[in-house]
């Protein structure tokens, strides 16, 4: 027992740093999502056809796939056909950034939708065009309304991040199985990386919930 | 051409034998990870305080770290402590806590949107509250369930691909090999990818008629 918490002390150190690799990877695919997911949710609700149908089968896609398989696809299969010489931690952060866009246009969508039309049809009757109307009247309420489902979508991704320990990217489940077959103990290394994972899971879920009260517009969206 | 019979005779007969490993890792973890999901949502609910701490205990550690850490627990880790598990048994093992404790999340919403007069009627005909809660609440409940439960058996589908990190060769696992022998990753990843949609859509498709078989009519919730 003791000399497992001395290796832990010694091996400590070594897991943070791939906390912080973790972290990047999951703010890099978050952000990625949250640039492309949010014009992807408006052209799926305000788009034409083909530009629907298109946006619906990009989401089908992503989300009918395992992780895992898209991974292998995308860093072995489709990078290197396309002449792309990515790093491992970049090929992970652009799969998992484009298939949190397809999960994050979802949550979006399903915000904008819960809006009401009368929103849209109000801000066109004073005079705004769609795109103003959707800049200036629909994101600003949906995006409120889309917290919570963010929140899960992060701690999604999250977990999902440590699948990329099949490419070999130096994030925290990586770093712990060096330690383990360094050391011979498995059982505190990978207790040590469920720990770190949980606190930042539910602290970073907790951090969006304080997001959600600050930005909440009193008197609106009281449902909770 | 050379593509066609590569397909054909090399990569489809191994991913048909790891279709066959995924299927059985799915059919085996959904059962009891719905169980293991109904006694955390009733303990959660209805337990006194430990047992309904330790059931959100356990929730939240298997919601909270990710599954290949829970997978890598069960393969590598608790051999040191003298317990083996054969890859497809860890894999399953894993698949079932994990889903256990998703399942319990959606099963105790669906409890606790049963107005509590149904509970206070069942006990006032007599009911023990273990009867209660198995003849009146959970019929009810579980309705109510389907659509979150329909939702992680989906995910099932696709996290049963992380077997293959403890070793475990499934549809994923079969491909990797195939690919990595023959250097064709775009064909036989989207070769497998096109297996695992048809596997979603089909499990999607039964769970939806399965959602409108035991809908009792009048009972439906916001329609």
């Amino acid at each position: 027992m003791l000399e497992d918490l001395a290796m832990l002390y010694q091996a400590l150190p070594y897991l943070l740093k791939g906390s912080i690799v973790t972290i990047e990877l999951v703010a890099g695919a978050l952000a990625l999502g949250l640039v492309v997911g949010i014009p992807m949710a408006a052209g799926q609700v305000y788009g034409s056809k083909p530009v629907s149908k298109i946006i619906s089968f990009y989401v089908w896609f992503f989300r009918g796939l395992p992780v895992l398989v898209l991974l292998f696809l995308f860093y072995f299969g489709l990078f290197p056909l396309l002449n792309l010489d990515l790093s491992a931690f970049a090929a992970a952060v652009l799969v998992l950034g484009l298939r949190s866009t397809a999960y994050q246009s979802q949550i979006f969508r399903g915000s904008i939708q819960s809006l009401g039309s009368g929103q849209m049809l109000a801000a066109r009757s004073i005079g705004m065009s769609r795109f103003k109307a959707i800049c200036h009247i629909i994101l600003p309420q949906a995006l409120r309304i889309s917290i919570p489902g963010w929140s899960n979508e992060y701690s999604i991704i999250l977990k999902d991040s440590a699948i990329t320990y099949a490419l070999g990217v130096m994030e925290i489940l990586t770093r712990g199985n060096f330690i383990a077959t360094r050391t011979y103990k498995p059982m505190p290394v990978f207790l040590t990386c469920a720990v770190i994972f949980l606190i930042l899971t539910y602290g970073g879920v907790k951090l969006l919930d304080l997001l959600e009260k600050k930005v909440r517009t009193p008197g609106y969206g009281g449902r909770r | 051409m050379g593509e066609f019979y590569f397909i054909r005779d090399i990569l489809l007969p191994p991913l048909l034998e790891g279709t066959i490993v995924t299927l059985k890792l799915i059919v085996l973890s959904i059962p009891p990870g719905l169980i293991i999901g109904i006694l955390m949502a009733v303990g959660r609910v209805y337990g006194n305080k430990l047992i309904s701490s330790l059931c959100t205990g356990y929730v939240a550690f298997f919601r909270g770290t990710p599954l290949l850490v829970q997978l890598f627990i069960l393969y590598y880790g608790l051999p040191s402590l003298g317990i083996f598990f054969s890859p497809l048994t860890a894999a399953v093992i894993g698949f079932t806590l994990c889903s256990g404790a998703y399942h319990s999340e959606y099963i105790r919403g669906a409890i606790q949107s049963i107005k509590s007069g149904q509970m206070m009627a069942a006990e006032s005909l007599g009911m023990s509250r273990f009867k209660a809660i198995l003849y009146i609440i959970l019929p009810q409940a579980l309705r109510r369930a389907i659509p979150g439960c329909s939702n992680e058996i989906i995910y099932l589908v696709k996290y049963s691909s992380l077997a293959f990190m403890v070793t475990c060769i499934e549809l994923t696992g079969a491909g990797k090999i195939i690919a990595s022998r023959y250097f064709k990753y775009t064909e036989v990843f989207l070769v497998i990818g096109i297996i695992y949609l048809l596997m979603v859509s089909v499990v999607t498709k039964l769970l939806n008629s399965l959602e409108k078989k035991v809908r009792i009519p009048g009972l439906e919730v916001g329609k």
